[in-house]
């Protein structure tokens, strides 16, 4: 009799405790620093409102997607999409769902600090070491006005593999052939000129104490640090300074059947900023895998990620990134409803 | 009663032990690094070690650039910091042996060795670099700030204390009589110095100038923070460079693609090789001294 009471209790509390921790999971993922500041935000409300906790590491967008592909963290964060040798050596399908935009700008350091304006050809032809010094007339032509020194331009640019380089060289590549074939685009790259510093911080810091030079860094960087930043022609032949505005303006386009073949860069949208970008969150297409077969997990995290794409875009604009329009929203949830656990579907329709 | 014997053959079978253990860590270490390089050791062939590109866009890698930045670097530290060890070891191992004004240089000297890397980083960066840079306005060149010769000058100080230590403690075993015979003889104190004393220290302090150079050649934060991170190749002291150490630290975490991470693992193998050949050629160098000694 005794026995029996003491098994129905063991029974029921360790059927609460089960119910009590299936609700709460642990997820990790690892991968880009420019997002970081946002998803450390979203990861923090969503573990007070749901409970599930996340541990993501900033150690770069190349980080992100080899530790995916080593399967060593449930999703991965990039801000440039995984190349097609990248994705065919990956050990399964994997998808990109977009989360936030972001703009890359020009900083520089010149004596009183002026606004500035380039032409994407000017910039490519500077970072390519063609044009030497500031006094140099393609530029003073297109700043009528600015009073700008006899001084030699100082590129800065990032030391370490880099999303921002990454979006910043696409758009190079689009304005410049001599770009394209000479040095291409990508993460990590052989600079042409200049000198180098790691991280969004270190190219600030180090033009900030340059003087005379030219850098380029995320628009939140050069917000946070009270660092002048320049503005660009676009294709439709405006001169657009980066703000979260002009930024989603870039992101306000058709959006292909394939989504991760939108390139924001260069865009011909009249009020667009030419230099943005999606930041991407990148999982296996099917959620079940060696040493990751929970399926209930599987599910909690795309309802997170459901999250990001819908409640969780308000917390983006206070700390200085551009929102999903609402087309790429729709195409995040087609995307999010296409994962599979199996074979089948996670989410039902509708979402959650 | 424990029997002496046993004891002692278990004491000596612990030693052998710790010697054999670690001269296997090294060999281990030399073949994952090796291993783990294959891929890129075929793709880049011998190419690697002649050509000065390193574009991960083209899967083109070369090493050149790098080995002569760290040569660069290194060379430079280790002439400034051997100079001013020297100085040191005089000054406290014949002039300043003993009372306060010795244990206060003394210990400054030792803690120079104890500040971590990447105070020095941020030293240099903060101090050593706008220094630099006025220099450079004043000579009309561009004012990088950072640079080779700026993270040779840092690098001086990070290795001043190994040679200055152990050259101070050889200037102070050299026997008076020797010195005593010299002065008799009729030559003045420097020339007793540059004679007579650093001749006979000189093995010891050469030690001292080899342990430097092995911390010189793999130091990695501090030059990365100063150096410029330029990946190419430059024998302009006053321009941006990059060094093997530096270049594996920027371009670990990011590297996508298996040749490309294999490269940065055949760059870690050949400065492990760099740096093990400069310590056995340091080692046969100061036994043929101290034979002649």
């Amino acid at each position: 009799m005794r026995f029996h009471r003491v098994l129905a209790t063991a029974v029921m509390v360790s059927a609460l405790a089960g119910a009590a921790f299936a609700q709460s999971f642990e997820f990790t993922g690892a991968g880009a620093t420019f997002p970081a500041p946002l998803y450390t935000k979203l990861f923090d409300q969503y573990s007070k409102e749901f409970g599930t906790k996340v541990n993501y590491q900033a150690i770069g967008s190349g980080g992100g997607q080899s530790q995916l592909k080593n399967r060593t963290v449930d999703f991965g964060a990039t801000d440039v999409i995984m190349t097609e040798k990248d994705l065919a050596g990956a050990p399964a399908a994997i998808v990109h769902v977009p989360m936030v935009a972001g703009a890359v700008v020009l900083t520089s350091n010149l004596p009183g600090n002026p606004e500035l304006k380039f032409t994407g050809d000017v910039v490519a032809d500077i970072f390519l070491g063609k044009i030497k010094k500031w006094s140099d007339p393609r530029i003073t032509g297109a700043n009528p006005g600015v009073k700008l020194p006899d001084m030699n331009i100082t590129v800065v640019h990032r030391s370490d593999g880099s999303g921002t380089t990454g979006v910043f060289s696409d758009y190079l590549s689009k304005v410049s052939d001599e770009w394209k074939e000479k040095v291409g685009s990508g993460t990590s790259l052989q600079w042409p000129a200049g000198v180098g510093a790691k991280g969004n911080p270190g190219v600030a810091g180090l033009v900030k104490q340059l003087p005379g030079s030219l850098g380029y860094v995320e628009l939140i960087y050069a917000l946070q640090n009270n660092m002048p930043y320049a503005q660009v022609k676009n294709r439709s032949g405006n001169w657009i300074k980066a703000t979260l505005a002009s930024t989603s303006a870039a992101a306000n386009v058709p959006v292909p059947e394939d989504v991760t073949k939108m390139s924001l860069t260069d865009s011909s949208v009249a009020d667009a900023y030419s230099i943005a970008t999606f930041t991407w969150i990148i999982l296996y297409k099917d959620q079940s895998y060696e040493n990751h077969k929970d399926k209930a997990k599987a599910e909690a995290l795309l309802k997170m990620l459901w999250w990001m794409t819908h409640d969780g875009q308000k917390y983006a604009e206070p700390l200085s990134y551009a929102t999903l329009p609402a087309n790429v929203v729709s195409k995040a949830e087609s995307i999010l409803k296409s994962v599979t656990f199996d074979g089948k579907p996670l989410l039902k329709e509708g979402g959650m | 009663m424990r029997n002496p014997r046993s004891s002692s053959v278990a004491f000596r079978t612990a030693i052998y032990l710790a010697g054999i253990a670690v001269s296997v860590l090294l060999i281990a270490i030399f073949l994952s690094l090796l291993l783990s390089s294959r891929p890129a050791l075929v793709a880049n062939g011998f190419r690697f070690l002649t050509g000065a590109d390193w574009d991960p866009v083209t899967n083109t890698f070369h090493s050149l650039a790098f080995v002569v930045g760290t040569l660069l670097t290194s060379l430079i530290a280790l002439v400034i910091a051997t100079v001013l060890a020297l100085a040191l070891a005089v000054l406290m191992g014949e002039y300043f042996k003993t009372g306060v004004f010795a244990s206060v240089m003394r210990t400054a000297v030792e803690l120079l060795a104890g500040i971590p890397s990447i105070v020095y980083g941020f030293i240099g960066l903060f101090f050593l670099v706008p220094v630099v840079r006025e220099v450079q306005i004043i000579l009309g060149v561009p004012p990088f700030g950072v640079g080779i010769l700026t993270s040779a000058i840092l690098l001086a100080f990070m290795v001043l204390p190994y040679s200055a230590s152990i050259g101070r403690e050889m200037v102070s075993l050299v026997p008076m009589d020797l010195k005593e015979a010299a002065l008799s003889l009729g030559a003045t104190p420097s020339e007793t110095i540059w004679r007579v004393t650093l001749p006979y220290a000189r093995s010891g302090i050469l030690g001292g100038v080899f342990l430097s150079l092995g911390r010189a050649l793999g130091e990695t934060m501090a030059v990365t923070m100063v150096i410029g991170n330029s990946n190419s190749l430059t024998l302009n002291l006053l321009a941006p460079g990059n060094t093997m150490a530096s270049l594996i630290a920027n371009e670990f975490s990011e590297a996508t693609g298996t040749v490309y991470l294999a490269s940065l693992i055949e760059i870690a193998l050949l400065l492990f090789v760099i740096s093990t050949v400069i310590n056995i050629l340091g080692k046969l160098v100061i036994n043929r001294m101290v034979e002649a000694v």
